[in-house]
């Protein structure tokens, strides 16, 4: 034993087995939400719809606006499984509403504009809500205004104001940018400037704990400006809490827009979202239960993907959790 | 404890102004005219009169200090008068809707109680729901019980509530019949008979309503008896030879209840949101379905004053569930 050290003293110190290759972060942020079943589902099915929507016109080519009064109010193709009598064909898979229009090009065309819809109100309330964050977590004088005004834009009564904006500046902004863009900017900046406070606070807290790290000093001790600290250091580092607060973003701008549309304050009557179907059918829900059911289950299917994503998410990005 | 409930009491009014103000401005800036139903063979002379009857004469910060001072100091009045049978308010200019030409309180006063019928005991219900569930998906974690615990209360997130009311609707009132779809709130109980028709009618929207509840508070519920669950006191209560009954629906519970209690207060406004899409789903009259008409007339004060109510209602609540962390968890004490 100890000729051998004697022999060679840097035995010890010797690999055993060949080094590994280097491990990415993301590579260990995919091993980990691998294992969350339900979050790859939800991923899974929030790419499949947002694809669907994407691509489903140039598939299914058939003009949602297209009214057919001959073959209005057909029932779907599987209702003809216990019901011979039915008014079903191959044609219009989803059947057709009462002014004959394809209710399958509809639901596509609403998962367009809700999903649309969802998107740039998160995207925007994340623009906010990290921005604010940044500001008033790296710098002290912003820090006290900045966190009060968060504090009272959440004691506003959200849904209540909602809808007063949405009713009281449709008008002008119908006149400015058509009825469908209008109402697309105000659904989108209403649902963006409600829903940035949680974001905010979760960026806040982070940087305030990273900016006492000694990377920080080091970067500020070579002369880094204010800016570029944030932008090379900070900025990368929160990421993860962002991107968990993106997907409920998401999930409270698809129900928002619906509920809007629901309560008959969203988008023009004759352009259609997964709220706005929905909303439309209720009167006749009796003899076309479908026409609620199709639109209330993509919307809570969304939903549920996106929240279960953002679950699974929150699990892998975290780096205590992962690896367990 | 006392000086920080008071500080909080003193902050809370700077924080109402700003909403207040936020809300009128909000309103003012809007271009509804309150004049646009007035038919066109009125002429414009006699428009800008009936424009100064509603008060929209004067400049913005005018109206603004005249609306304050009717809300927190007239129309407190009038409800002493109310109580006490005292004349104060007597002749007092009240915040009046451009709808009914009357008081907005009072209108309001005759809906609230329906909303408070629906919401609160669909809170009630929910929150005695959840709890269990809570409790028992912490107490057996990752067992089949837990796993569908999750998963329901998952879904019951992510269903918008006017799709599980119409759901509902379709399922019990169409096809089985067993409830009716529109709340009737004109009904008297006055026996036996009339009891159950009320209590057949509120199934469905506090149903509704509690699904909400339901999956947040007992996510939260589960999560913070977990907390407790692996801590050393439990341990300490086992090795005395505690029941397990006592040790987790006496120990762990009672320190599980600490966060839950204040989300539970803090749940208490974004329900009366909720309720705004509820109400009219079963077509129940209360306070949400009121603001939506009162939107679609362009009736501003009722508008104004609905909307500061729930923001009242969330500022109060938001108090309530700062002073009970202290109150509840010695631990935490602000001052």
């Amino acid at each position: 034993m100890t000729d051998q050290t004697a022999a060679d003293p840097y035995a010890a110190l010797q690999d055993k087995e060949p080094p590994k290759a280097p491990r990415s972060q993301w590579k260990d942020v995919w091993d980990q939400f691998k294992h969350h079943k339900g979050a790859l589902f939800g991923g899974g099915f929030l790419v499949f719809i947002t694809l669907a929507v994407i691509l489903g016109p140039y598939i299914w080519q058939v003009d949602p606006q297209k009214l057919d009064i001959r073959n209005k109010d057909m029932r779907p193709i599987y209702v003809a499984l216990w019901d011979g009598t039915a008014k079903t064909g191959w044609f219009r898979p989803l059947g057709t509403d009462n002014l004959g229009r394809d209710i399958l090009a509809n639901l596509i065309a609403g998962g367009r504009a809700s999903m649309a819809v969802g998107w740039a109100a998160m995207v925007l309330a994340l623009l906010i809500g990290t921005s604010v964050g940044v500001v008033s977590g790296y710098f002290k004088k912003a820090d006290f205004w900045l966190m009060r005004f968060t504090d009272l834009v959440l004691s506003l009564p959200i849904l209540p104001l909602l809808l007063v904006a949405v009713t009281l500046f449709r008008e002008p902004l119908r006149a400015n940018f058509g009825p469908e863009g209008g109402m697309f900017i105000l659904i989108v900046s209403v649902v963006g400037l409600t829903s940035w406070m949680q974001t905010a606070r979760i960026v806040r807290g982070d940087i305030l704990a990273l900016k006492e790290r000694e990377f920080i000093l080091a970067a500020r001790s070579i002369g880094t400006t204010s800016g570029k600290i944030i932008r090379r250091h900070l900025l990368p580092n929160v990421v993860s809490p962002i991107m968990v607060s993106a997907t409920l973003g998401l999930a409270t701008a698809i129900i928002t827009e619906s509920a809007l549309s629901f309560l008959g304050v969203g988008f023009p009557s004759d352009f259609p979202t997964w709220g706005k179907l929905l909303a439309d059918s209720v009167q006749r829900m009796e003899q076309y239960p479908e026409r609620v059911i199709l639109p209330g289950i993509l919307i809570s299917l969304t939903v549920l993907g996106v929240n279960y994503l953002g679950d699974g998410l929150r699990d892998a990005l975290d780096p205590r959790i992962r690896g367990r | 404890m006392l000086t920080f409930t008071i500080r909080r009491l003193i902050l809370s009014i700077p924080t109402l102004l700003f909403i207040s103000l936020v809300i009128f401005l909000l309103l003012q800036l809007a271009p509804g005219d309150p004049m646009a139903q007035v038919p066109l063979t009125v002429p414009p002379e006699v428009k800008e009169k009936m424009r100064e009857a509603l008060g929209l004469g004067q400049p913005i910060h005018v109206q603004y200090w005249k609306w304050i001072v009717q809300f927190f100091w007239i129309e407190p009045q009038v409800l002493i008068d109310h109580w006490f049978g005292t004349s104060f308010a007597e002749g007092k200019q009240r915040v009046i809707s451009w709808q009914t030409r009357s008081p907005v309180m009072d209108i309001v006063v005759q809906r609230i109680p329906q909303t408070l019928w629906v919401v609160g005991l669909s809170y009630v219900v929910g929150i005695l729901i959840a709890l269990p569930i809570g409790i028992y998906s912490a107490y057996k974690q990752y067992s089949v019980f837990d796993q569908t615990g999750t998963f329901i209360t998952m879904i019951g997130f992510s269903i918008p509530p006017f799709f599980t009311g119409p759901l509902l609707i379709v399922i019990f009132s169409v096809q089985l019949g067993w409830f009716p779809s529109i709340y009737d709130t004109t009904h008297v109980v006055t026996d036996w008979a009339s009891f159950k028709v009320q209590f057949m009618q509120m199934i469905m929207p506090v149903m509704v309503l509690a699904l909400q509840t339901t999956a947040q508070l007992s996510r939260y519920m589960r999560s913070s008896m977990l907390d407790n669950l692996g801590q050393d006191y439990v341990r300490t209560a086992r090795a005395k030879g505690l029941r397990e009954g006592v040790v987790v629906m006496v120990h762990v519970l009672r320190n599980s209840m600490i966060p839950v209690i204040t989300v539970i207060a803090l749940g208490v406004p974004s329900i009366f949101g909720g309720a705004i899409i509820t109400e009219n789903v079963f077509k129940v009259n209360g306070i949400g379905q009121l603001l939506l008409t009162a939107l679609f007339a362009n009736d501003i004060p009722m508008v104004m004053t609905l909307t500061f109510i729930f923001a009242i209602l969330i500022v109060l609540f938001n108090l309530i569930a700062d002073v009970l962390y202290g109150v509840l968890d010695p631990r935490i004490r602000y001052d």
